[in-house]
C-alpha cells in the first residue's frame, strides 16, 4: 500500500469516468475503477498506470445490482478517501413514455443506483470521520422538462438527496459535492444536438471534479453559463414553461 | 452524410463521418473509400474518406511506458498535446513536433511530420519503432523496419492510405525542462536569410519567419529562430522545470470578415513583427516550449481569421542547387499579389524517411492565402517552378495540386503504389486526396 490519497470511480468506463480517472491520477491519486464489465476496464487501468505511475485497481460494480451493493463495499481492500458516481442513462424520453421497463431503467440508473451506493459509502465515511462523496447529476434535474423528464425526474431525485446528505454530513467530516454537467461531448451524447458555446469535453469536467474535492464546493455547474441558464428556466412562471417544447 | 473539411476548410465535402471506440468497430466500419481521421489538422483532404471518415480520436489510451528507455506504446488517437502535458513533467517529450500540438500519433505517423529540427534529427516516423496497422483488406499487422518493413515504409508519410493506423511504439526524448534556450538572428533579405540557417545547421531547432511583404530590396527579409533544450541549470531562480501549457487563451469566435486580411493589415503586421523581433536578436532568451514551436496555438480557431472561404497553405521543398533562385522567385511573385499571409516560414530538411514522405533535403517553403479570386492558376504557376526545381509539396497541406504535379514531384510513387495494392488489393482505403492524386481512376 502507499501513502497516497484514493479516489473510487463508479461508472469508470464512461467518457466522463476515464477523464475524472485521469485528472486524480495526475494529481497522484491511487484510483479504483468500477463497472459492469472489469475486462473493459483494463486497457484504461494500463493508461493510468503508464501516464501517472499510480496504483489502479478494478472491481465489478452494477449500478441496478442493489442487492449486491453492500457485498461491493466491505470487499474492497481499502475504503477510499473520495468515492464518486458517474453512472447514469440517458434512455429514450419517448420510448420511456409507454414503456415501464424503460422508464424504471432510467428511475433506477440514475436515481436509486447512485443514492443507495453513495448513501453506504457515506455510513462508512462518517464512522471513519472523513471522506468526500462526488454525485454526478445533471442540469436536466433542475426542471423537468417535455423532452426528457423521465431522465430529469431521476437527477432530480439525486440532487435532492445528494443536498440532504451534504446537510448531514458535513457534520460529521464528510464533504459532498454535487455535479451537474450540462451538455458533453461524450458516447451518451454522441448524435445529439448539443449547444456549441455550452458544450464542453469531458476532461474539463473531470478537471472540475478534481477542484470541486480539493476545494470543497458544494454544487458545480461545470459550465458557469448553465447556472445561468438553469436560473432563467427555473424561474419560468409554469403557465409559461408549460407551452415550451424543449 | 456530413459536410467535412481539413483545417484550411476548403475543400468542405460530403462524407459519412464514424467516431469508433473500439478496434473491433474499426473492423466492420471500414467500408470501400474509407480512411482515418485524427484530429482534423491536414489542412485539405487528405484526412477525409471518399466515402466514409473514420474519426480515431476516441483511441486516446496509452499502452505501456518504460521510463528507463523512453519507449512508449500508445493508441493512435493520442494527441501530442496529452503526450507532452502527460510526460513533460515526467522528463520526456516527442522527440519531433509540428507547428501545433493538436495533431493525433496516427495522423503525425501518416504524414510523416516535421519540426524545427528536421534538418539534424529527421521526422516523426524516425522515432516510431513499429505500427499497428489495419491494412485494407482487414488484415491487423504490426509493421516495423525488421518485420514487414514494406508496409511500415509506405505507412510513415503514407497519408493513411496502406489502412487504418491502431497503435504505435515510439520512443520519446529524455529532456531535463519545458523550456527552449532560443536565439534570434535578424537577416535583411533572403541571402541573409539562408546563410542564417545554413550556419544555424548545427542548432537542434532552426526556422525563419519571412515577411512576404517585403519587395526589393528588403525582399525575404526574416528572423531566425534557433533553439536548443534548455537545461535545469539554465532556468531563472524559482522557475518551474517544466512550464504549465496554456490551453487556448485566445480563442476567434466568428468567421473574420474575408476584408480583415487586406493588403494594408498584413503589410502593417508583418512590419510590425520583424521590427519588435529585430529588436530581440542577439543575446540567447530562454522560453517556453510552448510558445516556442507552437506560436499559434494559443489562438482557438486561428484559420477562422480568413473568413468563411477558408484558405490555402502552399508548403514546397526545394533542393539545392536552384532553391535561392526559385524561393527568390516565388517570394517576389507573392509580394505583388499582397495577399501573402502571416505566416510565411522558410527551413531546412534533411532526408524523409518514408517512402511518400515529403522532406528531401533542401529549404522548405510555407505560405497561406485566402480562398479567393485567381488564387488556384497562381499557385499552379508556383508548383510548376517548384517540379522543375525538382521539388515538391506537401501533402498534408495540399487541397488542391494537380496529379501531374504530384507524380512529378514523388518519384517513388510507383514502389508506393505497388505496396498500397498489395496490403489492399480491392482498395477499399480511399481518401478525397487519393482519388484527387492516386488513385486509378
Amino acid at each position: 500500500m502507499t501513502s497516497r490519497k484514493t479516489v473510487l470511480v463508479l461508472g469508470g468506463s464512461s467518457d466522463i469516468g476515464r477523464a475524472t480517472a485521469r485528472a486524480f491520477a495526475k494529481a497522484g491519486y491511487d484510483v479504483g475503477l468500477a463497472g459492469r464489465d472489469v475486462a473493459a476496464l483494463e486497457p484504461d487501468a494500463a493508461d493510468l498506470r503508464a501516464r501517472y505511475n499510480v496504483e489502479v485497481s478494478l472491481a465489478k460494480f452494477d449500478v441496478l445490482d442493489t442487492a449486491s451493493f453492500e457485498g461491493f463495499v466491505s470487499s474492497l481492500p481499502a475504503l477510499p478517501d473520495v468515492v464518486i458516481s458517474i453512472v447514469g442513462l440517458l434512455g429514450v424520453q419517448v420510448n420511456a413514455e409507454s414503456d415501464l421497463a424503460h422508464a424504471t431503467t432510467i428511475m433506477r440508473s440514475n436515481y436509486e443506483g447512485p443514492s443507495l451506493i453513495l448513501g453506504l459509502f457515506a455510513e462508512k465515511f462518517l464512522a471513519r470521520g472523513n471522506g468526500t462523496i462526488v454525485g454526478v447529476s445533471s442540469v436536466a434535474g433542475d426542471r423537468g422538462r417535455a423532452s426528457n423528464y423521465v431522465y430529469g425526474s431521476a437527477k432530480a431525485g439525486f440532487s435532492a438527496f445528494l443536498s440532504g446528505l451534504r446537510a448531514r454530513a458535513g457534520r460529521g467530516g464528510v464533504h459532498v459535492v454535487t455535479v451537474k454537467p450540462g451538455f458533453v461531448r461524450t458516447k451518451m451524447t454522441e448524435g445529439m444536438k448539443l449547444i456549441g458555446p455550452l458544450t464542453v469535453d469531458a476532461p474539463v469536467v473531470g478537471d472540475a471534479i478534481l477542484n470541486a474535492v480539493e476545494k470543497k464546493t458544494d454544487v458545480v455547474y461545470v459550465s458557469g453559463k448553465w447556472r445561468l441558464v438553469m436560473l432563467i428556466i427555473k424561474t419560468l412562471p409554469e403557465a409559461v414553461f408549460k407551452k415550451l417544447k424543449f | 452524410m456530413t459536410l467535412v473539411s481539413g483545417w484550411g476548410r476548403f475543400p468542405v465535402v460530403d462524407s459519412d463521418v464514424l467516431r469508433l471506440r473500439s478496434f473491433e468497430a474499426v473492423g466492420v466500419a471500414v467500408v470501400t473509400g474509407s480512411v482515418a481521421r485524427g484530429n482534423g489538422r491536414a489542412y485539405g483532404d487528405a484526412a477525409i474518406g471518399a466515402v466514409r471518415t473514420i474519426g480515431m480520436t476516441g483511441f486516446d489510451r496509452v499502452r505501456s511506458f518504460d521510463p528507463a528507455t523512453g519507449r512508449i506504446r500508445l493508441e493512435a488517437g493520442v494527441l501530442l498535446s496529452d503526450l507532452i502535458d502527460t510526460f513533460g513533467p515526467r522528463g520526456f517529450l516527442p522527440f519531433v513536433v509540428p507547428g501545433t500540438r493538436f495533431v493525433s500519433i496516427g495522423g503525425a505517423i501518416a504524414a510523416d511530420v516535421h519540426g524545427k529540427n528536421h534538418h539534424c534529427e529527421g521526422g516523426f516516423g524516425r522515432y516510431v519503432d513499429s505500427i499497428l496497422l489495419r491494412t485494407g483488406q482487414g488484415e491487423t499487422i504490426e509493421a516495423s523496419r525488421e518485420q514487414n518493413s514494406d508496409a511500415f515504409f509506405a505507412t510513415v508519410g503514407g497519408m493513411g492510405l496502406t489502412g487504418i493506423i491502431l497503435e504505435a511504439t515510439m520512443r520519446l526524448r529524455p529532456a531535463e525542462t519545458g523550456w527552449i534556450r532560443e536565439r534570434v538572428i535578424s537577416a535583411s533579405d533572403l541571402d541573409a536569410a539562408m546563410r542564417a540557417l545554413d550556419a544555424g545547421d548545427a542548432a537542434t531547432y532552426s526556422v525563419a519567419w519571412i515577411d512576404c511583404a517585403a519587395r526589393g530590396r528588403d525582399l525575404g527579409r526574416s528572423l531566425i529562430y534557433l533553439g536548443e533544450h534548455a537545461g535545469k541549470d539554465e532556468l531563472a531562480e524559482g522557475a518551474v522545470a517544466f512550464p504549465a501549457g496554456k490551453n487556448r487563451g485566445l480563442a476567434v469566435p466568428i468567421d473574420l470578415p474575408a476584408m480583415t486580411l487586406n493588403r494594408t493589415s498584413i503589410r502593417a503586421f508583418n512590419g510590425l513583427y520583424y521590427r519588435m523581433g529585430a529588436r530581440r536578436a542577439g543575446g540567447d532568451h530562454v522560453v517556453s516550449l510552448y510558445p516556442y514551436f507552437f506560436p499559434l496555438d494559443s489562438i482557438a480557431d486561428w484559420n477562422r481569421i480568413y473568413g468563411r472561404r477558408g484558405f490555402l497553405q502552399h508548403q514546397c521543398v526545394i533542393p539545392e542547387p536552384g532553391a535561392r533562385a526559385v524561393l527568390g522567385e516565388i517570394l517576389d511573385r507573392v509580394a505583388r499579389r499582397g495577399d501573402a499571409s502571416f505566416l510565411a516560414v522558410l527551413k531546412k530538411l534533411g532526408q524523409g524517411d518514408g517512402i511518400l514522405s515529403f522532406p528531401l533535403p533542401g529549404y522548405t517553403l510555407a505560405l497561406d492565402f485566402p480562398v479567393k479570386g485567381d488564387i488556384l492558376n497562381f499557385l499552379d504557376e508556383i508548383d510548376r517552378l517548384v517540379v522543375a526545381a525538382g521539388g515538391r509539396l506537401y501533402l498534408a497541406k495540399d487541397a488542391r495540386q494537380s496529379r501531374a504535379i504530384f507524380e512529378a514531384g514523388y518519384p517513388a510513387l510507383s514502389r508506393f503504389n505497388a505496396i498500397r495494392k498489395s496490403l489492399d488489393p480491392a482498395g477499399n482505403i480511399r481518401s478525397k486526396l487519393s482519388q484527387r492524386l492516386l488513385d486509378e481512376v
